[in-house]
């Protein structure tokens, strides 16, 4: 193929196109919410054009502290315990034959897929008195009478995880089904057992794969936005939640995007740290 | 004039010069194999050629007309890729009617012309099958069948049998030279694989690692008269004996004096030479013996392939490998004494 | 692994992914007014008035229209893009793809108060154009990622071979990459529709009192009270993504969407 550049009206316009959508409805919005955030509050309409950091100085309230770190700490913890039960099942998963994997990842995209309106009052119900698992429990004589278990930190936990879940494992699954089938066979002929395969061989060469999608399960948890508001008590509401209400209901618009500016910056942060992790990978593409 | 001529051809890719100064003409329905190892720009060269690329320097002229900045679809060149490329989607029969489909052929005709191809290429009523259908050997007949599917003015290879294994790969040069005989079709095969070059071409060009052209003749010229070291080493074996031109016209080789029967025009007495002779060009005599151009060695290994027998010497530290059919095969054991010697004739001096 | 540790493990993951689907399923068959697990009674009548009112009705039309059209509006900015990258080898369609990518890689609300603070600006908040046009760029980097794929799986060669057997550029995209993306696009077509159809936070930050997306009212009649109702919905919902992706894992390579390089190389 001769060109290596867009000749002619038409093949420019293949990429002024794409350019120009994403720049007016990607990039200025940005830019908007940027200049917004440096823009004073008009009650009862969206902002006004004046030039003020008192967003930023009216950040950091006791509550907004409060909010952040309840979100870092439940995004985090939700993000350690689908790595930790996610690896291992994605390993499996790529050894799998090929037509059980496509039944597989079938019900986990379906899942990821799911609004999260719908995962938040699914775990409600399956948390709640009169149809939950504590129905189950009383039946096989666990429990004594049927509990509600919704909302509260466990309720937010599992629905956390429950949409967690499938993105990890679609995160590690490309690694993972990259990794050389041989690797695991050699370390077998070398006489380590299935177990000590799995934790000195698999995991340990895919050591920064495993710390990357700790990082990129933790950015996603961040984004959590429904599920705290349906199962968990207003305690557990996270920094999404917040810049919601905020923007809407306090219709703050300045304030909210101080707030989104700022989670951005941590939000890009941990990003950034995810692709570095995945660069270093050793042999695989990140 | 009838034919290719390319002239001054050089191309660039940045600051990397992958064809340097390449001059040669291919005449009307010849077959002519560019010869080199990978990356000496024999693919770039023919891609040029094609259309695929744009030289940096020189013309391309195709009987008389200069079709350098014609772009590839406009050439009605037909070409087999080494990945061979067909087409996943489109079977057999329209893969092979492709470009007649483009040029808008009417489909009845697309149809005779396509099935006339699938008997020429011997695959007759394969039309309707699926490409992942066919077997190796199988869809390089359909790639051949559909490069020639419009009457191309020039048929372009680009390593077509690399991907085929040994036995077949043999099979299929007597056919596609048989085939492009028949045909009379300008033919440019490239080719990493000299048997194949000397197998297939009237005319083999010579490339060498530092993209340029070596040498350029028949099969046989270039395997009896090669022009310099790299020629001499990459079309067959040969012994390569580095030596010196003595005042007499003979050549020092080590220990030993040569008498050798031609020099290349300017050499100078005193000057450094290459002496190149051919495996089979010598004869190995049990036991020391002397006599003109004689060599006396020991025997380090003897290859024995059944077809042929190799027999490996040490004569005072050069290494010489001797080449024989069984029948004449000298009655030598790894470790016994010989003498190597090499015929006058065959005893090619090159500029070192 | 043990065989029988596998298998635990495997079930338990099965029984997380499906538990609440199926207690969900089973409270949307109760015959009263209640959400009962295991149901009392079995009636089809919440489906019934889900497809039948007109307060279902409505978010029910405006979910389709908006994700049938952003998703085509996704597909209409990435088949350019992705073909100018794997065609054309110019810097600046590299940086464009990552600005596709970067709505899904920042927490949705944050790309949400982008969308309302220029919505807001514009003076179009509330409209359902906004919710089109902010779903399309929101989701653009499905059908991005799955075209890419699609394009990278054609060898160059193929192209060539198309171009010396007299083919123009039009001829080259028409006749052979076209036919050989298409799974690809239906792909990226189908991720973009799906997410669009359960997507929250972008809807209803951008207009959510105007144009109530079936997300949206599902979230606002949760806080009147639980009913059947929304169990049916739940349902539905699972029903057409396992559809949608069960045909892209039948006639699609999902394994290699999902980024495994050689998936038949697996089948042991």
């Amino acid at each position: 193929m001769i060109a290596e550049r867009p000749q002619g009206a038409l093949a420019r316009l293949t990429l002024l196109y794409p350019a120009a959508v994403l720049l007016v409805f990607f990039v200025i919005p940005f830019g908007i919410m940027l200049a917004v955030s440096f823009f004073r509050r008009e009650p009862g309409g969206f902002y006004l054009v004046e030039f003020s950091l008192a967003n930023y100085g009216n950040l950091f309230t006791a509550l907004f502290g409060r909010v952040l770190a309840f979100s870092l700490l439940i995004s985090a913890f939700c993000a350690l315990l689908c790595v930790a039960a996610g690896f291992p099942f994605t390993y499996l998963l790529t050894r799998m034959p090929r037509r059980r994997q496509v039944v597989w990842l079938v019900i986990l995209v379906s899942v990821l897929s799911l609004s999260a309106v719908i995962v938040a009052f699914a775990w409600s119900i399956m948390l709640s008195q009169t149809a939950g698992v504590s129905n189950l429990f009383v039946r096989l004589g666990l429990l004594d009478r049927p509990q509600s278990w919704s909302p509260g930190f466990w309720a937010l936990t599992c629905g956390m995880c429950y949409v967690a879940f499938p993105y990890t494992v679609l995160v590690l699954y490309p690694p993972l089904a990259r990794l050389d089938p041989h690797l695991p066979e050699a370390a077998r002929t070398l006489g380590a057992s299935p177990l000590v395969t799995f934790f000195t061989v698999i995991v340990g060469s895919l050591r920064s794969a495993i710390v990357a999608a700790l990082v990129m399960v933790f950015a996603f948890n961040l984004g959590t936005y429904l599920i705290p508001q349906i199962l968990g008590k207003p305690q557990h509401w996270t920094l999404s939640v917040l810049i919601t209400d905020e923007a809407i209901y306090r219709s703050n618009l300045p304030l909210a995007a101080a707030m989104a500016v700022f989670f951005m910056g941590v939000s890009l942060a941990l990003v950034g740290m995810a692709m570095l992790g995945g660069r270093r990978r050793p042999g695989g593409a990140a | 004039m009838p034919g290719l001529f390319l002239e001054k051809i050089e191309k660039r890719f940045g600051g990397v010069v992958a064809v340097r100064d390449v001059t040669l003409e291919v005449p009307h329905g010849r077959l002519v194999c560019f010869l080199g190892p990978s990356g000496c720009g024999k693919t770039t060269l023919l891609r040029m050629i094609a259309g695929l690329e744009r030289p940096s320097r020189g013309r391309i002229l195709l009987d008389g007309e200069d079709i350098t900045d014609q772009p590839a679809h406009r050439r009605r060149f037909g070409m087999v890729f080494q990945s061979l490329a067909l087409f996943p989607h489109l079977t057999v029969a329209e893969n092979i009617a492709y470009s007649l489909r483009i040029r808008n052929v009417p489909a009845a005709e697309r149809r005779r012309r396509s099935e006339e191809l699938l008997e020429l290429v011997r695959l007759p009523g394969y039309g309707g099958r699926g490409v992942s259908q066919l077997s190796g050997g199988q869809r390089q007949r359909v790639a051949i069948a559909r490069a020639l599917a419009i009457e191309p003015r020039l048929f372009l290879l680009d390593e077509p049998l690399s991907a085929l294994d040994a036995k077949l790969r043999e099979e299929m040069q007597l056919e596609l030279r048989l085939l492009q005989q028949r045909l009379g079709i300008t033919t440019i095969l490239v080719t990493h694989d000299q048997r194949e070059a000397m197998t297939m071409a009237d005319w083999i060009v010579v490339m060498g690692t530092d993209n340029r052209v070596h040498q350029t003749g028949t099969p046989l010229e270039i395997y009896r008269r090669p022009a310099d070291a790299f020629v001499a080493g990459f079309i067959g074996t040969s012994n390569l004996l580095p030596g010196r031109l003595g005042e007499d016209g003979r050549v020092t080789v080590g220990r030993v004096t040569l008498r050798v029967e031609a020099l290349p025009a300017g050499a100078l007495p005193g000057c450094a030479v290459t002496l190149s002779v051919r495996p089979e060009e010598i004869p190995v005599l049990p036991g020391e013996t002397a006599g003109e151009n004689h060599l006396p060695g020991r025997v380090t290994f003897v290859r024995d392939v059944g077809s042929s027998v190799e027999i490996h010497l040490d004569c005072g530290g050069m290494a010489i490998v001797s080449a024989s059919t069984p029948k004449n095969r000298p009655a030598l054991r790894q470790g016994d004494a010989a003498t190597a010697v090499l015929p006058p004739a065959a005893c090619v001096v090159l500029a070192a | 692994m043990s065989r029988a540790l596998r298998g635990l493990f495997l079930g338990a993951v099965l029984v997380f992914l499906l538990s609440p689907i199926v207690v969900v399923g089973g409270v949307s068959l109760n015959a009263k007014k209640a959400l009962y697990f295991p149901p009392k009674g079995v009636s089809l009548a919440w489906y019934a008035e889900l497809f039948g009112e007109p307060e279902w009705l409505l978010p029910i039309a405006n979910s389709l229209a908006v994700a049938l059209l952003s998703s085509l509006g996704a597909i209409s900015i990435a088949l350019p893009l992705s073909y100018a990258l794997w065609r054309y080898r110019v810097f600046y369609a590299r940086a464009l793809v990552l600005l596709g990518i970067a709505p899904f890689m920042l927490p949705p609300v944050i790309t949400a108060l982008g969308f309302l603070a220029f919505w807001a600006t514009v003076g179009l908040y509330g409209t359902m154009a906004a919710t089109v046009v902010s779903h399309a760029v929101f989701f653009v980097t499905l059908p991005l990622v799955t075209l890419s794929l699609g394009f990278e799986s054609i060898d160059r060669e193929i192209v060539e071979a198309a171009q010396v057997l007299g083919a123009d550029n039009r001829e080259v995209f028409r006749s052979i990459v076209f036919p050989m993306i298409r799974s690809y696009l239906v792909s990226g077509f189908a991720f973009a529709f799906v997410l669009s159809l359960n997507e929250y936070i972008v809807a209803y930050m951008v207009a959510g009192f105007t144009v109530e997306t079936l997300p949206i009212k599902i979230f606002n009649a949760l806080r009147y009270g639980y009913t059947p109702v929304m169990a049916a919905v739940t349902i539905v919902f699972v029903l057409l993504a396992a559809l949608v992706f069960g045909l892209i894992g039948r006639f699609g390579d999902l394994p290699r969407l999902m980024g495994a390089l050689t998936p038949e190389s697996r089948a042991s």
